[in-house]
């Protein structure tokens, strides 16, 4: 469970995110759309910890992520942007390093290990260094470590940027399967992939929800039925 | 503590991963050794001791232990791997001190590494012993010191050619903080005891006595407070600026 009550955050004069609230109940897969530069990242980085609300406040779990932040963050498996790793590790030390931080032990360590390689093909590459490889493969080294602890909040930042379209739909099917039960919030520039995979999708611009309905819900309020048109049309401030 | 272990191992382990590890080795060894050799003059005295070896590590790490310290956390921001780290179930004063701590043992192993040269005094006098372990002991405070002062300006840049530059000029004037150069200049502009409180500041007097074999507490107490110091505004640094 996620609740974002009356977030802001000012960068200097910049307003990222402007006064926004919004709930996640757990089995809901939740997507993030947006223009570049709306706050979509800002409210994901709020949501894990990494930045401090200028005003408002996020609970996790139920715990407050500022004031509790160690629990909450021990809830919540993060990809952040553009998936950064230590490099000179390769797959298998970063795995386990992750696995230590998370405090996995024994048989349950084995196997959660052996299931995120699996579900992400990365055992060809487990002792490469992590610099050496594609950008796919980073990426799926990314999510290997956010979901590696089966966390019941699952924050993915662009899963999908610099896969392959077989790769794409792999992750989007991980997704699904590992949806029922947990809180997953991804944001994306592909809005196929809301389609595919998301319960819900809010549409964010300028730091203010512009758009909060299901898919099909979003698409109803296009004449043309397109889901592309709905976020051109919200977006560039034709219907509000 | 288990945090502050796992951060530790994984740094550790990191600079043996890169090449980074054997160049510095190598470098401080051969410096360390030429320094003695050639301008200490360590055969020419005729005196089985290491003072000759010692006398040179302030300046050897004043240019070595910013260049280990100034990857800590620019290296960090530059790669983006500090969001991984902060939104990771660990406090920002484990991860610290887990860094710090791996680079300190890092330079230890150096350090360790110089024993053939404790070797070759007992070889050819007999050297006090007592003497040799103090100024080692100092060696290995000092560049505690100067790697606190490294990481905390690390933090404050993704630039580690910055971060190096900066640590260079900081632990310059805490190292030269006794003598007239530093003093002269403060003795126009502020009142004697708060002259004297900075020329209390200098590694090299608090130095200089461990490397003389006089195991002052206070001298311990100094190096100790100093690291403590650096790593705290550190830990307040990275809070305040981790994400720009």
């Amino acid at each position: 469970m996620i609740k974002v009550k009356n977030l802001s955050k000012k960068f200097g004069h910049l307003t990222a995110v402007d006064d926004i609230s919004f709930e996640v109940k757990p089995g809901e897969v939740l997507g993030f759309l947006g223009p570049n530069g709306a706050g979509k990242s800002t409210t994901m980085k709020i949501i894990t910890g990494f930045l401090t609300p200028t005003t408002g406040n996020v609970e996790v779990s139920g715990f407050d992520v500022t004031e509790q932040s160690i629990e909450a963050k021990k809830c919540i498996g993060y990809l952040p942007e553009g998936a950064p790793s230590y490099g000179e590790m390769t797959p298998a030390q970063y795995l386990e390093f992750i696995a230590q931080v998370r405090q996995l032990t024994g048989q349950n360590k084995i196997d959660r290990n052996r299931e995120v390689i699996q579900h992400l093909h990365l055992k060809k590459v487990l002792n490469q260094s992590i610099e050496t490889l594609s950008k796919g493969f980073k990426r799926r080294v990314g999510l290997a470590q956010a979901i590696l602890h089966d966390p019941d909040v699952l924050i993915l930042d662009e899963p999908t940027d610099g896969l392959d379209p077989n790769q794409k739909h792999e992750v989007r099917e991980l997704i699904k399967s590992i949806a029922p039960n947990k809180v997953i919030i991804i944001s994306t520039h592909i809005l196929s992939e809301v389609d595919a995979i998301c319960s819900r999708a809010i549409i964010i611009a300028d730091g203010k929800i512009l758009a909060d309905d299901t898919p099909e819900g979003l698409r109803n309020k296009s004449s043309s039925n397109k889901m592309d048109d709905i976020f051109r049309e919200i977006t560039s401030g034709h219907i509000s | 503590m288990k945090n502050i272990i796992i951060i530790f191992k994984r740094e550790l382990g990191s600079y043996f991963a890169t090449p980074v590890a054997y160049v510095f080795i190598v470098i401080f060894l051969i410096m360390s050794g030429a320094l003695t050799f050639y301008l200490g003059n360590y055969y020419e005295r005729g005196q089985a001791d290491l003072s000759p070896f010692f006398v040179y590590h302030p300046w050897l790490y004043l240019f070595l232990v910013p260049a280990i310290a100034m990857r800590l956390w620019a290296e960090e921001r530059k790669t983006g791997s500090i969001e991984l780290l902060m939104t990771l179930p660990i406090s920002i004063g484990q991860s610290v001190t887990g860094k710090f701590l791996a680079a300190w043992v890092f330079i230890s192993i150096a350090l360790l590494l110089t024993f053939p040269i404790w070797l070759t005094a007992n070889y050819l006098g007999n050297p006090d012993n007592g003497v040799i372990f103090a100024a080692y002991l100092g060696s290995f405070l000092m560049a505690g010191g100067f790697l606190a002062i490294g990481s905390c300006i690390s933090a404050m840049t993704k630039n580690q050619v910055i971060a190096f530059i900066i640590t260079v000029v900081i632990c310059f004037l805490f190292l030269l903080a006794g003598s007239p150069l530093v003093l002269n200049f403060f003795k126009a502009l502020v009142p004697q005891s708060i002259v004297d409180a900075i020329s209390s500041l200098s590694f090299l007097t608090h130095f200089t006595s461990l490397a003389k074999g006089v195991i002052d507490l206070r001298d311990i107490i100094y190096f100790v407070s100093l690291i403590g110091f650096w790593l705290y505004a550190n830990t307040i640094i990275i809070e305040m600026k981790k994400a720009d």
